[in-house]
């Protein structure tokens, strides 16, 4: 097994096993974290790929910042007299079982059968990114406007959604003191 | 570089059966998003994997799947915020994140 193999090996071990532990953990701080793992071997993989960009986007992206959002929704919904875990009773484990395993063989039934017309991989002289940056202005402008509106839009429609309301208002006035609470923390 | 595209097709369709299974089987509103969060990166890594392998000389373009990740990627941070921002609410209405417990239309 030569170096590049076994860097990859631990790239993929990185990602696939904490997303495993994921199901078998009942503490979701823990589970965040275990995410944070799977994330990074997600990064390391797109490093490997030739993708560096993408891998320090994932970095920064989803570690940097949707991780942090979960840490936070965590922490902003938990209660004392409740402990934060997750029970899976067997009623819902077993046929969720089924279905993941079924969906398994399907997604790698496909991979096995299709004979897929590989080319044999182009050495990569130069860093992808610059090209990329050139693309997005150009080539790929109208998706990149398209998802700044929606960035944009779910900005606005996040911050409406999860504000706290003004006292007088119809709802949420039996607990608006810890309402604002909540909302200083954010 | 030895990394082929069965070997990360494969590992994508686990890592998405592993999504799956936590998206059906959780009942926690955080934990079912973070499942979700895992199916779009295994959908992420299969498409880079497919944008390398069927990368040629003639077509020198390898930005074309990049950038569809990046779009992937920018549709997940939204989603992310709007999920957690509807949490909150939802929390902030019910004292409780359990999908289970949840069930009025009626706000």
């Amino acid at each position: 097994m030569s170096f590049s193999d076994s860097i990859f090996w631990v790239f993929a071990t990185t990602a696939v096993v904490p997303a495993f532990l994921i199901l078998f953990t009942r503490s979701i701080v823990r589970m965040a974290f275990l995410l944070l793992g799977s994330l990074a071997g997600f990064a390391g993989l797109y490093l490997q790929l030739n993708a560096a960009f993408l891998g320090f986007t994932q970095v920064m992206v989803y570690i940097g910042g949707i991780l942090i959002l979960f840490l936070f929704g965590v922490m902003l919904t938990q209660r004392s007299d409740i402990p934060v875990r997750e029970k899976v009773g067997p009623a819902l484990a077993v046929p969720g079982f089924f279905a993941g395993l079924l969906l398994m063989a399907a997604l790698l039934f496909i991979a096995l059968q299709n004979p897929w017309k590989t080319h044999p991989p182009v050495p990569v002289t130069e860093p992808d990114t610059p090209v990329i940056g050139i693309k997005l202005l150009s080539t790929y402008i109208l998706p990149f406007e398209a998802v700044s509106i929606l960035l944009l839009a779910a900005m606005v429609g996040a911050t409406y959604i999860a504000r706290v309301q003004a006292p007088g208002a119809p709802d949420g006035q039996a607990e608006l003191s810890d309402s604002n609470a909540e909302g200083r923390l954010e | 570089m030895t990394l082929s595209l069965s070997f990360c097709l494969h590992l994508s369709a686990a890592i998405f059966s592993i999504g799956v299974y936590g998206v059906l089987t959780r009942s926690n509103l955080i934990v079912i998003l973070m499942s979700l969060e895992i199916m779009l990166n295994a959908v992420n890594l299969s498409l880079v994997a497919f944008g390398r392998a069927f990368l040629t000389d003639l077509t020198r373009d390898p930005s074309g799947p990049q950038v569809f990740v990046i779009m992937v990627l920018a549709v997940a941070a939204a989603e992310a915020a709007v999920g957690l921002s509807i949490l909150l609410a939802v929390y902030r209405k019910w004292r409780t994140t359990n999908a289970g417990e949840i069930d009025l239309l009626k706000g």
